[in-house]
């Protein structure tokens, strides 16, 4: 696997917000299968990163590869046009519509009928449409989320948000999965039922993904890799068992020994 | 738009189009027809015609602030500009170029030929303004993006005040009266299945996921500039036919008819709707017979003002208390957009 090139990699990526560098210098490679996590504590710039790859805040310097292509610079909807999917920290699903329409809308790139077309609903129109309402349905099927078809998105309880945003993401059918805090406000059986989804998705969708967590129960049991931030910098990376004993990662989050006498 | 051709089926999904199409012709043939038999007067006529144009108008207009979310006021512009370049042609080229085909027995088709060529031209130079009322869209959000539609409305209204060739402020006159019921209800009709058919693709679902969130219409890779471009284009496309309609029946227009009451009458009409196509029809028949009815109430009253908004505003009022969710839908203005915080 090492010898391959990564499908996505970042090479000495820095994101500033005017005097604020939120990513400083921060390299990192993800290789295609795997499935990787990214964690720190609150601020270290995890969910910058991921704004970064897919577009949303572009990288100050450095250069974000993805698949062969450079992608930093590139808008949003091209990177993502690419197969880059993700889902976001505070939910954004499409509220308004139903959950049917919340994943149709992701397959717009499987279309290949113009406005015109659609105006006057020609052969390909007919033709794309069933094959699209199709492929929604099945995958809600697949994640027995098929009764909540026609129900409004944002009338959904909240851990099935979480599923069905991530359900949408995959709807694009990326080749690389960005998970913002999936497992964010869900109780500990919710949690148990993601983990089992994301399983499904590397292991039966041989889909990439690379997740911010800060469930550790999660983060430990499923990732095969984990890259600690903080203050924008890579301090660790390596095996989920390695990272949980890193004297740097537990410096990051509980602080340094010595200063135990001001808690 | 979830229920699904599958389930429907082919016919179901042609047939709903056109049915609420010939409804509303069929509801527009009634006004006329119920109300002054045998002969159908003008002035019922007029409404009818008016009310059909009002009707292409605000379901036009609901694509842009409805469907795509983006608040415009400025779409009585777009009107301005079909109507002022087709009656312009007209006054210039077509009535002399037409004469020797206007009488009977095939006048009337070779002037509604004529009409037809008139409305995609006159609805090709409005589509060619939305497009760079369009731009702008890309860069303003909700009260600003209002602002500057608000402005391009009034800048159309005072560059037609000010040119001579079209009339300046006396208006532009003896305008041919091509204009026919036929011709508007089948306006209506065209209009009204091309949006509804836009709005069951994947198109109409990428301007539906504009309005909705933009961030994360982008990271599915909707290309949230174009889509809010092309809205504003195909609103601004069919507001020029209406406009050349419209022009092409009262034989007479002056900047005035045009200006920022027209777009708010509009918006009005797209808010009452709740954001539906269905409902901006009914809206925007019911807000052209309002001031008809209107009249009669002045004169019991005895007014001297006309009561016109007040009553709009009373309706507002009362969609807001009433259906709190309509509103939003149809003027969802967007201020924070941006990216995900994290």
């Amino acid at each position: 696997m090492a010898e391959t090139s990564p499908l996505l990699s970042l090479e000495r990526c820095t994101v500033r917000f005017g005097g604020l560098t939120a990513v400083d210098s921060l390299s990192l490679q993800v290789q295609a299968g795997e499935l990787v996590g990214l964690i720190g504590p609150n601020g270290a710039g995890k969910t910058t990163v991921f704004n970064a790859i897919t577009g949303v805040h572009p990288v100050t310097e450095g250069t974000v590869r993805f698949d062969g292509h450079v992608i930093s610079g590139l808008p949003p909807y091209r990177i993502a046009n690419l197969g880059v999917a993700r889902t976001f920290q505070n939910i954004r699903l499409f509220k308004g519509l139903t959950v049917l329409d919340n994943l149709r809308a992701a397959m717009h790139q499987d279309s290949d009928y113009g406005m015109f077309r659609a105006a006057i609903r020609s052969r390909s129109w007919q033709s794309t449409e069933t094959a699209i309402e199709r492929a929604a349905s099945e995958l809600l099927a697949m994640f027995d989320m098929g009764d909540r078809a026609e129900e409004l998105a944002g009338g959904l309880p909240y851990g099935d948000q979480r599923r069905i945003e991530i359900l949408r993401a995959l709807a694009t059918k990326p080749k690389l999965l960005l998970l913002d805090e999936p497992a964010a406000g869900m109780n500990p059986s919710e949690t148990t039922r993601l983990m089992a989804l994301v399983r499904r998705l590397r292991d039966d969708h041989r889909t990439t993904i690379l997740l911010i967590e800060h469930d550790m129960r999660f983060v430990m049991g499923i990732c095969d890799r984990v890259t600690v931030l903080n203050y924008g910098s890579e301090i660790a990376s390596g095996l989920p068992q390695d990272i949980a004993r890193d004297r740097a990662v537990i410096e990051a989050y509980l602080g340094e020994p010595e200063g135990n006498a001001e808690l | 738009m979830s229920a699904t051709v599958e389930r429907r089926g082919i016919f179901a999904h042609y047939l709903r189009p056109l049915v609420t199409a010939m409804a509303a012709a069929a509801v527009l043939a009634g006004i006329s027809a119920l109300v002054a038999p045998p002969r159908v007067s003008a002035y019922f006529i007029q409404i009818a015609v008016i009310a059909g144009c009002n009707v292409i108008l605000a379901v036009s207009l609901n694509l842009v602030n409805g469907f795509a979310g983006q608040f415009s006021i400025g779409h009585a512009g777009f009107m301005a500009i079909g109507a002022y370049t087709t009656a312009k042609i007209s006054v210039a080229v077509g009535d002399k170029w037409l004469a020797p085909y206007t009488t009977a027995p095939y006048g009337t088709i070779a002037t509604s030929l004529y009409l037809v060529g008139l409305m995609i031209i006159g609805g090709l130079v409005a589509a060619i303004a939305g497009l760079l009322v369009g731009l702008p869209s890309l860069r303003l959000r909700g009260d600003y993006l209002a602002i500057a539609t608000l402005g391009f409305g009034e800048i159309i209204k005072v560059i037609f005040l000010n040119t001579p060739a079209v009339g300046g402020a006396t208006g532009l006159k003896d305008i041919p009266q091509f204009t026919n019921v036929f011709l508007v209800l089948g306006a209506v009709a065209v209009t009204v299945i091309v949006i509804r058919n836009l709005m069951s693709s994947v198109h109409g679902r990428a301007i539906l996921a504009v309005r909705e969130d933009e961030t994360a219409a982008e990271a599915l890779g909707i290309d949230c500039a174009h889509y809010k471009t092309a809205a504003f284009v195909i609103g601004a496309f069919f507001a020029g036919v209406a406009g050349c309609l419209y022009a092409h029946y009262l034989q007479y227009i002056v900047p005035r008819s045009f200006d920022f009451m027209k777009s708010i009458e509009l918006v009005l009409m797209v808010v009452l709707g709740g954001g539906t196509i269905t409902g901006a029809i009914v809206a925007a028949i019911g807000v052209t017979l309002l001031p008809e009815g209107l009249r009669q109430v002045k004169d019991v009253f005895h007014l001297t003002t006309d009561p016109r908004m007040v009553i709009y505003a009373a309706l507002l009022i009362g969609v807001m208390l009433l259906r709190r969710d309509a509103v939003p839908k149809a003027l969802r203005s967007k201020r924070a957009g941006g990216g995900a915080h994290g």
